[in-house]
């Protein structure tokens, strides 16, 4: 009962017991905070991926792509474990806008807009014909045109704030597509002055996937029209096939299974015409196949993970010296105590009991600082742009909306956690050294 | 009680101290006995070894050599948790400096060692009786008044009567006091000492180290310690 007692008094007379309240709480509130943002937006941009390429690709990164599509597709729809498969063609070309001497390059998407809409969430990004993915390529103001759908970002521009200024209705834009096409070899298909295959497409809609590079580069067109222009040979062919799982199948199991069909189907096709191409093509689940996308994200969290390590042990090295200072000046205290009989285990339990008291209150006022902040976080943003011009993100760069705070609750109570075994291994030593101090050394002293 | 019972021995206790390459040796083979109820002064110049004779009656230091009983248990063969037993129930210390803490009130101060001794649940069921107990040494020391003052409101007499207050707390049958006037006035010493002699009368056995003859002559008996040895 006197621990209890010591404590309360020494938490509420020692000043310096105050500053390491405080540099818990800060560390806390740092952690908390940046991790969450963080953990937000790393997970923000992996379901974004995950809803744009569905849960598994059966693909090449080949341009050349791959025959047998078809065939394959109707094996995947008779199985129990496939939802929904869809063709994709992937190339690059060079986008102008009629009257615009100005071409840049883009990322073609040829897809079947339903069976797309099925196997990812493309009928959710398009914005004039939402959810009506049958009506992806037909411009509301002429129906008859052959239409194409643009990443926002190409077709939109976006104010700081980071909103679109969208029209009522899509403009009448003509817009040319240019591409190379290529023969099952990898030639070019033609040559001379007509090595090109160009096709001319109206502005119909825009998809925002969220995702910044295909936003700014990604151009949808209907699939056959991207074979055309994109490939050549007797068998069409396409780059990837986008397959969504079943509810109850697991993304392992179903990628497993997946692949064992693709392997068994391969066998079949070795000696066939072109059937040498379906060796390039890899079965993945969507992580892997937006690999290159996710891992630097995934990278900089673990490097701020790391990061946070050093913060832990700044609160172990300041919990240490505020311990070491709290010992030195209380060694008369330990003297008495001990001539009283106190024991050296309850020496170290004063001073461990006292640290962790200080670790819960600091870890307590970190964690709900940073709740609130974060609970905050958006209008303070929006205050700070609106009266200083500050952002944390341009939004007119990045693709973010509202910054992410959500707070999950086993992230938080982790970071609680460490922050509170962080101060009782800050106090250890101090606490260990104050139980071996011999009594006749500190009473011997006179009054200060 | 039985006056003729011998409550502590020493027996050729020896201690040295190191002090930088050189070795001190503070008491060279010192022999002695305390009764039960007798009030004991020990006195000796600065530097003949009192205190550290003291610190080792009371548990709080080791010799290198000889014995020490108490109530005829050999301090030195006691293990830690015997010994916290000791420094808390058996023997109670009174400081030159008071030692009191600074956090804690004179009431907190007092029942300090009661609250040592038991555990939360055991606090929780007797802190009444304690709390009783330490009123009524409040009272009898004249700190009636003074139960919620901390340490450092209280004059030197108040705070030495504070310590000895907390030394009784768990009614030891030794009270050590080392240089217990030496920090005050002779005119609050003099009262330190008339609460030795009160004590004594009503049986406590006292064992107080002092360099002052003239304070040393109110106990009953005079040990005089010279060069590390008792003189006879």
């Amino acid at each position: 009962m006197y621990k209890l007692t010591l404590i309360i008094r020494y938490l509420l007379k020692r000043r310096i017991t105050h500053f390491a309240i405080l540099a818990v709480a800060l560390c806390v509130f740092i952690v908390v905070v940046v991790m969450t943002i963080m953990t937000g937006l790393v997970e923000d941009f992996k379901q974004k991926n995950h809803r744009f390429v569905g849960d598994c690709v059966v693909g090449t990164d080949s341009l050349v792509g791959f025959p047998y599509y078809e065939e394959f597709m109707g094996i995947l729809k008779g199985t129990n474990f496939v939802e929904a498969v869809s063709p994709a063609v992937k190339s690059y070309g060079l986008l102008s806008v009629r009257g615009d001497n100005v071409r840049r390059g883009v990322e073609i998407l040829g897809i079947d807009p339903v069976l797309h809409a099925r196997t990812t969430d493309f009928a959710q990004t398009l914005h004039y014909r939402a959810g009506q993915p049958d009506k992806a390529f037909l411009p509301i103001y002429d129906p008859n045109a052959l239409g194409c759908v643009l990443g926002i970002d190409l077709a939109l521009m976006r104010s700081a704030q980071g909103s679109y200024v969208y029209d009522d209705t899509p403009m009448e834009v003509a817009i040319t597509l240019t591409c190379f096409p290529l023969t099952a070899k990898g030639a070019p298909a033609k040559v001379g002055a007509g090595l090109v295959e160009t096709q001319h497409f109206y502005y119909s809609d825009h998809a925002h996937t969220g995702i910044a590079h295909v936003d700014g580069s990604c151009v949808y067109i209907p699939l056959e029209q991207a074979q055309k222009l994109c490939m050549a040979g007797t068998l069409q062919r396409v780059n990837a096939m986008h397959i969504k799982l079943c509810p109850d199948v697991g993304l392992n199991l179903g990628r497993a299974k997946v692949a064992a069909l693709w392997q068994e189907f391969k066998r079949t096709k070795a000696d066939t015409q072109d059937g040498y191409l379906l060796d390039a093509v890899l079965v993945q689940d969507w992580k892997e196949y937006r690999r290159a996308y996710i891992a630097p994200m995934e990278k900089e969290q673990v490097l701020l993970s790391l990061m946070f390590i050093l913060v832990g042990i700044t609160t172990v090295f300041i919990v240490f010296v505020v311990f070491y200072m709290i010992v030195s000046h209380k060694r008369k205290d330990i003297g008495v105590l001990k001539s009283v009989g106190t024991s050296n285990i309850s020496i170290v339990a004063l001073f461990s009991g006292f640290a962790f008291v200080i670790g819960c209150l600091g870890s307590g006022v970190g964690a709900l600082a940073a709740w609130l902040f974060l609970s905050r976080i958006n209008w303070v943003e929006g205050q700070l742009f609106e009266k200083f011009g500050f952002q944390l993100w341009d939004r007119s760069i990045y693709a973010i909306g509202d910054i992410p705070n959500h707070v999950e609750f086993h992230v938080l109570a982790t970071i609680v956690g460490c922050a509170i075994v962080s101060c009782l291994i800050g106090a250890l030593f101090p606490a260990y050294s104050a139980a071996r101090l011999r009594p006749v050394e500190t009473l011997h002293a006179g009054p200060v | 009680m039985d006056r003729s019972h011998v409550i502590l021995k020493v027996a050729g206790v020896r201690k040295s101290y190191r002090m930088g390459a050189t070795r001190v040796e503070v008491l060279r083979g010192v022999e002695m006995t305390v009764r039960e109820g007798e009030f004991v002064a020990i006195v000796g110049a600065s530097g003949s070894g009192k205190s550290t004779l003291l610190h080792i009656l009371g548990g709080l230091d080791r010799p290198d050599k000889g014995v020490v009983q108490f109530d005829g248990r050999d301090l030195n063969r006691i293990g830690a948790r015997e010994l916290n037993r000791y420094r808390n129930e058996l023997v109670g210390f009174v400081f030159q400096f008071y030692h009191l803490l600074d956090e804690l009130n004179v009431l907190e101060n007092i029942v300090l060692p009661a609250m040592v001794s038991r555990s939360v649940v055991g606090w929780l069921l007797t802190r009444r009786a304690a709390k009783r107990r330490a009123m009524e040494m409040l009272e009898q020391l004249g700190l009636k008044e003074r139960v919620r003052h901390k340490p450092y409101q209280l004059s030197g007499g108040e705070r030495q009567r504070t310590a000895i207050g907390r030394a009784l707390m768990n009614q030891p049958r030794l009270l050590l006091a080392d240089e217990p006037t030496g920090n005050l006035d002779s005119v609050t010493g003099n009262g330190i000492l008339a609460v030795f002699e009160q004590l004594n009368r009503a049986g406590q056995t006292i064992v107080m180290v002092t360099h002052d003859e003239r304070i040393a002559d109110r106990a009953q008996r005079v040990i005089v310690l010279e060069d590390g040895k008792i003189r006879v």
